[in-house]
């Protein structure tokens, strides 16, 4: 049997509702995501781009619609949670990362207690990811320790750590101060070209056009439209789009 | 009678009223364990997403958080049996004993409060990175959020101690021999209306000097804690 192994998205949302009180965040989200595709979520503040995400990894449960991400499906109320999260990195805008731990131990912690590796073999691994990240040193340092960009490579480093298959960046700049844009953005790249599948939420239009393979833009919980950066940033179809594009360029 | 013969009779009776003071302390070091050790549960019980965790111990916070001290005292004192046979064995209930009791519920109720306010001050995404890493919600609470706040509660248990320890004079009410009821005791033996307010600044002192410091180390460490 030889299937293509991008005959088959990887993750897959249909007809996805989301709804917090009366307030439809989500008003039927459809999304095919392949195996290594990065891919850009853009939009006006309060259009349902982070709800997407947090969707994908169960962070947020769905009122209607399926979610799959390769065999899981992630609406499933059986659903193993430690297998989804295994296969589902997050970072997060405000880095979360834990400020009683070091940093090595932010990024071996989950691995060791959750997935239950051998320690040896995650510290390995996680030192060589904070090298990866340009923080080799920093190991033994805390969070409060470090810069906000320090701290959001970390974030990095302890999301790859679970050696998930895709990996969700919810605004993963929008904290931080311009000066560290740029090395969590080449950070961030870095993940992409290593061949991870990577879904962006982010207000960096530059990098969305350099770095993504995709480009969708979400307006009051719909997916307007979506296509290749280079002609979605050049001939933008819906009005929506293009008022919008013509505020943040 | 002249004035240091006035002070030499007081300091005679110090020693009855001090003896009385370690009572204060035995029954506030007494109540504060037994009242944390409850209170621990009783505020990660509330802390529970299952509804019959979660309510009951709900509702027992908010009634010994809001019932009066003395009334609880007065429920212990009274209610108890003053011996229980476990397993063959009687064991004897001292007044002493059940006040302590008493005095543990109030202080079991201000501690869940404790236990709760320290949690629910971890930001949200704490519990949102860890639970994106695979972290159930009992192992986010126990290996994440629960020792980012053991030192936020530091401060406000120690606060507790202090007024626990300055409550326990309402013992003497139902009996107990502690400083209070010892020097209302002195004073009425000395039958010298003179001894009255330095007998009792002397109690005062006891508490202060015990007391102060407690309530100074526990400004120190919030301050410490905070800025961190």
């Amino acid at each position: 049997m030889t299937i293509s192994p991008n005959s088959q998205p990887l993750i897959s949302l249909r007809g996805v509702h989301k709804s917090f009180g009366a307030f439809e965040v989500l008003r039927g989200i459809d999304m095919d995501i392949c195996k290594g595709e990065v891919v850009a979520i853009i939009g006006p503040s309060g259009s349902g781009k982070s709800t997407i995400l947090r969707t994908i990894n169960g962070l947020t449960p769905v009122n209607k619609g399926t979610i799959k991400v390769g065999d899981i499906t992630v609406s499933d109320p059986e659903l193993d949670q430690v297998k989804l999260r295994h296969r589902v990195g997050m970072v997060f805008q405000q880095y979360n990362l834990f400020p009683h731990k070091t940093v090595l131990e932010n990024v071996a912690m989950a691995p060791i207690q959750v997935l239950k590796q051998p320690r040896r073999e995650v510290e390995d691994r996680a030192q060589k990811l904070l090298a990866d990240m340009r923080l080799p040193d920093k190991a033994n340092s805390y969070p409060g320790e470090l810069s906000g960009g320090q701290q959001q490579r970390v974030a990095i480093a302890r999301a790859l750590c679970m050696e998930p298959e895709v990996i969700l960046f919810d605004e993963v700049t929008a904290a931080l101060d311009p000066e560290m844009v740029k090395e969590v953005l080449s950070a961030v790249r870095k993940v992409a070209e290593d061949g991870m599948t990577c879904i962006l939420v982010t207000h960096e239009m530059g990098f969305a056009r350099e770095a993504a393979d995709h480009v969708y833009f979400t307006d009051k919980g719909v997916i307007v439209e979506h296509a290749p950066p280079a002609e979605f940033f050049s001939q933008a179809s819906d009005p929506r789009t293009a008022e919008f594009l013509s505020k943040v360029l | 009678m002249t004035t240091s013969n006035l002070y030499l009779q007081i300091l005679e009776w110090m020693p009855f009223v001090l003896q009385g003071f370690v009572m204060n302390i035995l029954m506030s070091l007494l109540a504060i364990v037994i009242g944390t050790a409850v209170g621990t549960f009783l505020g990660l019980g509330q802390l529970s997403l299952n509804f019959t965790i979660g309510l009951p111990s709900k509702l027992l916070t908010q009634l010994f958080r809001n019932a009066p001290w003395l009334v609880l005292l007065f429920y212990c004192i009274f209610l108890m049996p003053y011996q229980v046979n476990i397993a063959g064995i009687t064991i004897e209930l001292p007044s002493w004993l059940r006040a302590t009791i008493g005095f543990s519920f109030p202080v079991a109720a201000n501690f869940s409060e404790i236990v709760r306010g320290a949690v629910k001050s971890v930001p949200r995404g704490q519990w949102e990175a860890a639970e994106a890493l695979g972290y159930s919600r009992k192992a986010t609470l126990f290996r994440i959020i629960l020792p980012q706040c053991l030192t936020r509660m530091i401060p406000p248990w120690m606060n507790l101690y202090a007024l626990l320890l300055t409550a326990t004079p309402l013992s003497m009410i139902v009996g107990v021999e502690e400083a209070l009821g010892r020097t209302q005791a002195a004073v009425q033996a000395q039958s010298d209306s003179r001894v009255l307010i330095p007998m009792y600044a002397a109690l005062l002192a006891m508490f202060f000097l015990y007391t102060w410091p407690i309530n100074r180390l526990s400004l120190v460490l919030e301050r410490r804690f905070r800025t961190k």
